[in-house]
């Protein structure tokens, strides 16, 4: 597989076998696998494919990775998995996933220290218990042989992060840390070097170990939001079909798109650039760009932008605009701007340090002050001044933010809520006002049929069978709507699809059909032929089920919920009015974003929750963000939270969780203080041993992180409540 | 005492294979797919196994 590249420009392929070399690796993303059994489905479906040589499923990722002869093409395997049962689209280029080697290194750290602390405890504990002269002094000896190493390596998160802030004159939760650590490292140090008693590279390395252990959980908590995004992620036009000047078709990825090229835009598919049609016409939705939830007739000659989706016939449209230069680029540079302001948000953790280091920093200097006037001589009085850094070092701090959010992102994680990081907890703690966008938001974004009781029971199956073997938006809606109803699939002969009609099979020896209407009818609409009886069934954008419990319950929670939309004022007013919510319509994107800078100004703490692009910016300059599942990519990357499924009240979940966490996390904070209460005087009056330390310091953690643990049953019992 | 010349040594050595097991473990990805791999267990082995050496 990993085949050096000279063997594949070799030019003496005497030995080589050639096929060796047109194996090439292809990812797709595949989220319908849900079980064992879709693992063993998709690899042994792709398997058994002349000419692939491996495929192996990524579950948690929900990717499969394909090892195949370059004679298959992507499309090919694609169109394989949707034969399997499953929706497939090219892998991009993970653009959450750059923080994989940030949680690599941090489980490396945490081994090394988890190593050094076994060990050093173990040379500890003979030294508590009475070892002494030589004895103690060659443990010492190991003990520095063995931390100075590991504190070197194991600490190198902090001392980066605290050497960064220090070189911008700020101070966070790394500084206190880092000269906590390495001001007992070199104590220890000289003291093993003079044969004193008291060493405290134990705890110098339990402290790294404790805290690794929750930069750890904090990391894997990102990480697993994140691929779980990364998974709903690429829906939107990646890519084209572009035709080549002598018939033929290729695909050509979303960058490599170039003005005048001309692209196959099927149904179903989204625009990857902007353009203009050159052949055929039909229906698109705009809702992702603009907001509006009704499809737009489009013709020949007219100009359509990347990320509106075609529903109706398979169009060829001439590229004249592409990457940078699309009306989706004005919107990035937005939501640029729009982002700026987040980054200056303070999290609880920096905040508390800034009180707390410079008051633990004068106390340590203030009694090395005390005991050398009293007499002490300097260093006894250092030896104090350590042992209350070491006592009073953030251990319990460190774990009190961490430990609360990743028990609460998990609980919301297994509710449906992906949250990206701990940040965005804190910030939705404070969310005062929630700003709905409608389509695809308050609504499903999503054609369904309106009353599926036209169809008897043998029209369901029918209809099913023939919805699922296609992919356009209409047939998926019905297909999802009758599964819903617990409709079993029909089984069909000869199932057809002509692109821009429809789908032609036989049942029983009848002719069945799920076509277009032959008029143009008022919405969207769709035939089922049954031996040549037709039934019409309408479709709609129906509402989320849970909407008007979301809203109740958020109303109980004392925030005030209102909608934004782009789309027109008839459409949006119908909702806003059978919700009972003040909206604003016909939106622009730059309108949201100053409509939110008001509300900011104001004092208020809004919640965005949107998908389409138009909504990007307002996404990106909220005070925190939600965005649902089948958001556009740009979206989901802009919002600090993304929920899957149809409900929407993973939204009132996730402020209600949020709250509780914050709540845990301050007592946390006061615990950690009153355990300093009692443990600093002791420090500052010379009592402290390393022994001392070493207990106080677990404690006080095991403390923290039980109490965080209790958000796990707080999270649940608000989701049967609500 | 000397037993302690013997019993560190070998202590430390230990917690070392340990440690470098664990590096090994990530560095070949073994944590790339908890959940597949809790969920490869249910499945049913196939009549030809070479499917799933394929696999």
């Amino acid at each position: 597989m990993n085949a050096p590249v000279t063997d594949l420009v070799a030019p003496s392929p005497d030995n080589a076998t050639p096929l060796e070399a047109d194996f090439v690796d292809s990812r797709f993303t595949v989220p319908g696998m849900r079980c064992a059994g879709c693992i063993a489905k998709v690899e042994r479906g792709l398997g058994a494919i002349a000419g692939v040589e491996a495929a192996r499923v990524n579950f948690s990722a929900k990717r499969v990775a394909v090892h195949h002869a370059s004679a298959i093409t992507d499309d090919d395997l694609i169109d394989a998995l949707r034969k399997l049962g499953f929706e497939a689209e090219r892998a991009a280029e993970n653009p959450l996933g750059r923080d994989d080697g940030e949680q690599r290194r941090l489980a490396r750290a945490l081994a090394v220290a988890g190593f050094g602390m076994m060990n050093i405890m173990l040379l500890s504990v003979s030294v508590w218990s009475g070892a002494d002269a030589i004895t103690r002094d060659m443990f010492h000896w190991i003990s520095a042989l063995i931390a100075v190493p590991v504190i070197a390596y194991a600490g190198r998160p902090f001392f980066a992060s605290a050497a960064m802030a220090l070189r911008y004159r700020r101070t966070n939760m790394d500084v206190p840390i880092s000269i906590g650590v390495l001001l007992a490292t070199g104590m220890s140090l000289y003291e093993t070097l003079t044969g004193g008693p008291h060493a405290y590279f134990d705890g110098a390395v339990m402290l790294l170990f404790f805290l690794l252990a929750g930069r750890v959980l904090d990391a894997m908590m990102r990480s697993r939001a994140r691929s779980g995004i990364a998974a709903l992620l690429g829906r939107m036009g990646k890519g084209a079909q572009v035709l080549n000047p002598d018939g033929s078709t290729r695909y050509v990825a979303a960058e490599g798109l170039a003005p005048n090229m001309v692209m196959l835009v099927a149904a179903g598919e989204s625009l990857a650039a902007d353009g203009v049609i050159v052949e055929g016409r039909t229906r698109i939705d705009s809702s992702m760009l603009t907001g509006e939830s009704e499809p737009r007739p489009v013709l020949e000659g007219e100009t359509i932008h990347a990320g509106m989706i075609n529903l109706g016939d398979p169009v060829r449209v001439k590229v004249t605009a592409a990457a940078q230069d699309t009306a989706i680029a004005d919107i990035a540079r937005l939501m640029d701007e729009a982002g700026q302001s987040r980054s200056r948000y303070v999290r609880i953790a920096d905040r508390a340090s800034r009180l707390y280091a410079p008051a633990v920093h004068s106390l340590a200097a203030l009694s090395f002050l005390g005991w050398w006037l009293a007499g002490a001589g300097v260093y006894k009085a250092l030896l104090i001044a350590v042992s209350v850094l070491i006592i009073t070092c953030p251990c319990a701090l460190g774990l009190a933010v961490p430990a609360a959010q990743v028990v609460a992102s998990g609980a919301l994680m297994r509710r449906g809520l992906l949250i990206k990081d701990g940040s965005a907890l804190e910030r939705l703690a404070e969310v005062d006002q929630v700003l709905f966008d409608k389509t695809g938001t308050l609504t499903l974004g999503e054609p369904r049929p309106v009353d599926l009781d036209v169809l008897d029971a043998q029209g369901r199956s029918v209809a099913l069978a023939l919805a699922q073997a296609s992919r356009h938006p209409l047939s998926r809606g019905l297909a999802k709507a009758l599964r819903a109803a617990g409709t079993e699939p029909a089984v069909l002969d000869g199932v057809s699809e002509e692109a821009g009609q429809g789908m032609q099979a036989r049942y029983q020896g009848r002719e069945v059909a799920l076509l277009r209407p032959e008029f143009e009818v008022g919405g969207l609409a769709v035939d089922l032929l049954i031996d040549g009886t037709r039934t019409r069934l309408a479709f709609s954008d129906p509402l989320r089920p849970d909407v008007r419990e979301t809203l109740a319950e958020l109303s109980g929670q004392g925030v005030t919920a209102a909608i934004v939309s782009g789309d027109r004022e008839a459409s949006v007013g119908a909702v806003a009015k059978d919700l009972g919510l003040f909206a604003t319509h016909s939106m622009k994107p730059a309108g949201k974003l100053a409509l939110l800078e008001r509300l900011k100004g104001a004092g208020h703490f809004p919640l965005m929750v949107g998908d389409g692009l138009n909504d990007g910016p307002a996404l990106a300059g909220a005070h925190v963000s939600i965005a649902p599942g089948g958001a556009s990519d740009v979206s989901q990357q802009a919002a600090d939270a993304v929920f899957v499924g149809e409900r929407l009240m993973p939204v009132a979940l996730a402020l209600r969780v949020a709250r509780r966490t914050m709540a845990i996390v301050r007592q946390n904070f006061a615990m950690a203080a009153i355990y300093n209460v009692f443990a600093v005087p002791l420090a500052i009056l010379g009592h402290v041993t390393p022994l001392v330390a070493a207990i106080a310091m677990s404690g006080s953690s095991l403390v923290v992180v039980g109490n965080s643990l209790r958000l796990a049953r707080a999270a649940g019992r608000a989701s049967e409540q609500a | 005492m000397t037993i302690l010349g013997f019993l560190i040594p070998l202590a430390l050595i230990m917690g070392l294979v340990g440690l470098v097991g664990f590096f090994w473990a990530m560095k070949s990805g073994q944590f790339e797919d908890l959940d597949g791999a809790a969920n490869r267990i249910l499945i049913e082995e196939e009549e030809d196994s070479d499917q799933d050496a394929k696999g």
